[in-house]
């Protein structure tokens, strides 16, 4: 498919946001003042699971200073979170350390940190579980144990077939099967969650968050709080990094408000960083069973999961993941038979939200290892057997997923070439270096979980010739706001200069879903352009009376007749054309975009994407065979982007998404005390992000396909960088010294234990048939 | 005890308390919220800023001791008019996304070029490796730094 001929879409522009941004003049949360604003502090449980048998706050309550305590006893509040099992300050029991248990406003942090210790507690100390298999178990202690309507500790189960499994089993050559497990691992934004709330005379909440899923925050802060919905602002500061850490309300939103509303007075909630890892939402781990069989012609037959997937003590979107990781399991590659079961178990810790990849990297972990598993033991090149299985545009996959346009062939042709795969591959074993392989398929369409996936867009054009964009997505760094005002300018058919957007603000932008899923560029972006389109045309009808003509066109700001070039006009004299006379009007549009697509049935079968995005990683490293150190020498990755609007934005994606996947491959984790369930490390220095020498410089490869749904024919990518990137350095190691990861990261310590004990094949069927 | 030091060019006295960090008075006492947080433990290097010169984080750095000292936030180093050659090579580059790590690597980063380290890519990633980012995957501010070395050794 060709690319639309574009002026400014395609092309390298800097952020909009950039010159404040490297001038420090950018505002974050933590950076706003506002008069009489007090400081907000949370007094969180130190044990996994306990009763609270009381809670005496009036030392507290009588310290100069302080405006305001909290707790249970005296809040309005209603569970929330998914099957209503959370409470923003608990009641009767706490589920994980770092549970929120009381809170205090005071005039500066000194006098709010004092009045936490001066508030006394009394807990029950119960046994607590935090490990998933053993939350299983009979007798195992019950962490919702009031709610009658929970399964054990089995807070959800997600299970999916298609095909026959067990016939294709008989039926494979070859069959691998392994279980594959993933850490407790962070957001790492480097910007906290910082949460202002204030309520003016008239009962108005103002709540500056940089959350965004921002209309669903707004309804379920006045859900749970009892509020009217109709009467909050939720206004976005610039977000210092998210990852999906911010996606969505977390209890400390509840708790700033509540905070403000007891004291009268502005409320700011800042969390440390070690409240961030403690009370803050984080990637679950997550146990795969995997089995996968092949013929022996290479063919995938089927693909059977067991997963377990560690909730932690409460719903978040982390619940969830299993959507996202059973997209790999049934549509990476031609699966014509798959099955996952999967339970999701509560667990005394820390609760999974939303992080980039959002089960994904845990899913390709297990799949790809598995594949390349699967060719060594038939003897085939595994790149030539991801060619041969590869996904095609035009296939629907067992699940219901439409693949309209595919890259993967070519990204993975890419990764070959680049990486030198035929001449380097299971040859560099004498000096301990390997090359390993992992591609992904990940949602670039939006989307759909709930009813609608969409997002409104209106434009306003003014005297001055500006265009103004309200659109309902956010900016989260990632550069939406630059793609989305180079759409508008492409489709107007005006410079970039005279595009402004704006899009933090409940009062003015309209409804849409959020920022998650890859979803920004695709869904904001085509509402963006059908209304620019809309906009676009009323000038012209506008430029027409003037003009006498109907054939106009507009480009670079100038309107003029396609047939005598000579009629001509500035597009901003047709604005104020129509707007300066009697019964004169304002230029404005408005969209509303919600994609093509479906929501899953009960199966788990529709397709829930416009698109999908797909893309090859190959990870080069050498092992130090006598400590277990692996070093990342080289990672070339290659996406399908449908089209770059902004080259330089995509590749940041992928560079930025690639190097948290190096993380996640190789040192991101948060160790679990295991009897008393709390973090062994809560800080930056043990946690292990990537640092400018852990990571190399990651190679790019934009394959364009443009897709025929996509604004100028883009798919989302905000995710897929780092997906496949832990399975490729996984395969990388096993190509180096042949053992096989069952688990990331890969930390010396295990890499070493694995060497020694000789953690090598899965294959459980057909071994050494090549 | 009372200090007296140089900000931005600016003369600064105040009374410390011993505990108070040099980000505190920043950020709490100066408003200059350019200067970014995100560990108070030496960790992230979103504090940096320049004391004499010498990139230090600032949560960490104790008021007590700047007595005499000059620093310089990144609202100092930022011209009146436009933005420096660093700040515009990190613009061009796209080197900043979220933008939080962005001003903490920009003050690392001009030490770092000011202390003639060669255009070099394991150089800058050596010299930059105290600051975090968790956007950018770090390609694009490594192209940046270089570009500048390249630019004033030219
Ligand atoms: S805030 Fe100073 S190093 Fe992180
Ligand atoms: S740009 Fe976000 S942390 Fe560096």
């Amino acid at each position: 498919m060709t690319a639309t001929e574009t002026r400014v879409v395609g092309k390298r522009l800097p952020k909009l946001d950039a010159p404040d941004k490297v001038s420090g003049r950018i505002q974050y949360a933590d950076d706003l003042d506002i008069p009489g604003m007090l400081t907000g502090a949370i007094l969180r449980s130190p044990h996994a699971h306990a009763r609270i048998v009381s809670i005496d706050v009036s030392k507290a309550e009588a310290l100069p200073g302080v405006k305001a305590v909290i707790h249970a006893g005296n809040v309005q509040q209603r569970p929330f979170g998914y099957g209503h099992d959370n409470l923003p300050l608990k009641d009767r029991k706490v589920r994980c350390v770092g549970d929120e248990v009381a809170a205090v406003a005071a005039i500066d942090e000194a006098t709010a940190k004092r009045a936490l210790g001066l508030i006394d507690v009394v807990y029950e100390v119960l046994p607590a579980v935090v490990d998933p298999l053993e939350a299983l178990e009979d007798g195992a202690p019950l962490i919702h144990d009031e709610r009658l309507d929970i399964d054990g500790n089995v807070s959800m189960r997600w299970d999916f077939e298609t095909g026959d499994v067990d016939k294709a089993a008989e039926e494979a050559a070859v069959i691998v099967e392994g279980t594959y497990s993933s850490p407790l691992a962070a957001p790492g934004a480097i910007e906290t969650h910082v949460v202002i709330a204030s309520f003016d005379r008239s009962g108005h909440l103002t709540v500056w968050s940089p959350v965004h899923m921002v209309f669903m925050y707004r309804k379920e802060l006045a859900d749970t709080l009892g509020l009217d919905w109709g009467n909050i602002t939720i206004k976005q500061p610039p977000v210092g990094g998210s990852f999906g850490g911010k996606i969505d309300i977390d209890t400390h939103d509840f708790i700033c408000v509540l905070l403000a509303e007891a004291a009268q007075r502005p409320v700011k909630l800042a969390m440390s960083r070690e409240e961030e890892f403690i009370g803050t939402r984080t990637r679950q781990p997550i146990h795969f069973k995997l089995r996968t069989g092949a013929d022996a012609d290479g063919n995938i037959l089927f693909r059977d999961t067991h997963v377990i997937s560690d909730n932690g003590a409460y719903n978040a979107w982390g619940s969830h993941a299993m959507l996202v990781a059973m997209n790999t399991v049934t549509s990476l590659y031609r699966v014509p038979n798959s099955r996952m079961r999967c339970a999701v178990v509560y667990t005394n810790k820390s609760y999974g939200g939303s992080v980039r990849g959002f089960g994904n990297p845990q899913s390709t972990f297990a799949v790809e290892q598995q594949l390349e598993e699967i060719a060594d033991a038939l003897g085939r090149d595994p790149m030539e057997l991801r060619i041969q299985n590869a996904n095609q545009a035009g296939d629907v996959t067992p699940q219901g997923l439409k693949i309209t346009t595919c890259g993967l062939t070519q990204c993975l042709e890419s990764v070959k070439e680049a990486s030198g795969w035929n001449e380097r591959r299971g040859k560099m074993k004498d000096r301990y270096r390997g090359l390993g392989a992992a591609a992904f398929i990940h949602v670039g369409g939006g989307a759909r979980i709930y009813g609608s996936d969409g997002c409104g867009a209106m434009i306003k054009m003014d005297d001055s010739g500006q265009i103004s964009l309200i659109s309902g997505s956010s900016e989260l760094g990632q550069g939406s706001e630059t793609a989305l005002a180079m759409i508008v300018a492409e489709e107007v058919g005006v410079p970039m200069s005279k595009v402004r957007v704006i899009h933090s603000d409940t009062d003015v932008k309209p409804w849409d879903v959020g920022v998650h899923a890859s979803r920004t560029t695709f869904v904001a972006g085509n509402a963006a352009r059908l209304a620019a389109g809309r906009a676009r045309d009323k000038l012209l009808a506008a430029a027409a009376e003037v003009l006498g003509k109907d054939d106009l066109v507009i480009e670079d700001g100038v309107i003029s007749s396609r047939s005598e070039p000579e009629r001509a006009m500035p597009y901003d004299k047709a604005i104020r054309r129509l707007l300066l006379r009697e019964e004169g009007n304002v230029i404005m549009s408005t969209a509303f975009y919600d994609p093509p697509t479906e929501n899953q049935d009960k199966g788990y079968i529709g397709n829930i994407s416009a698109t999908y995005g797909f893309g090859a990683h190959v990870a080069e490293v050498e092992v130090d065979p006598g400590t277990g150190q692996v070093k990342l020498l080289n990672l070339w990755t290659a996406h399908d982007v449908g089209r770059a609007i902004n080259p330089s934005a995509v590749e940041g994606q992928i560079e930025g998404g690639a190097v948290m996947g190096i993380g996640l491959a190789l040192t991101e984790e948060l160790p679990v005390r295991v009897e008393v369930g709390e973090l062994m490390a809560p800080n930056l220095h043990d946690y292990g992000l990537p640092t400018m020498v852990d990571a190399p410089r990651i190679h790019v490869d934009l394959i364009e396909t443009n897709d025929p749904l996509g604004p100028f024919g883009a798919k989302g990518i905000g995710e897929g960088g780092l997906i496949p990137v832990p399975a490729a350095v996984a395969n990388a190691v096993a190509d180096a010294v042949g053992i096989r990861p069952r688990q990331f990261p890969l930390r010396p310590w295990k890499v070493l234990d694995w060497i020694q004990t000789g953690e090598t094949s899965n294959v459980v069927k057909g071994a050494g048939r090549g | 005890m009372r200090i007296e030091l140089m900000v931005n060019g600016d003369p600064v006295s105040r009374l410390v308390e011993g505990s108070e960090s040099l980000l505190d008075l920043l950020r709490n006492d100066l408003g200059l919220v350019g200067t970014k947080w995100g560990c108070l433990t030496g960790d992230c290097g979103a504090c940096t800023v320049l004391v004499n010169s010498e990139p230090v984080v600032s949560c960490l750095k104790a008021c007590a001791q700047l007595d005499g000292s000059t620093v310089t936030t990144i609202e100092g180093l930022t011209p009146t008019h436009g933005l420096s050659d660093l700040q515009q090579a990190f613009v061009d580059h796209f080197a900043t996304q979220c933008g939080f790590c962005t001003p903490g690597m920009i003050m690392a980063a001009e030490a770092l070029v000011n202390s003639g380290v060669p255009a070099d890519e394991a150089a800058i990633r050596e010299g930059l490796s105290g600051n975090l980012c968790r956007c950018t995957g770090y390609n694009k501010i490594v192209d940046a730094v270089m570009s500048v070395i390249e630019q004033r050794n030219a």
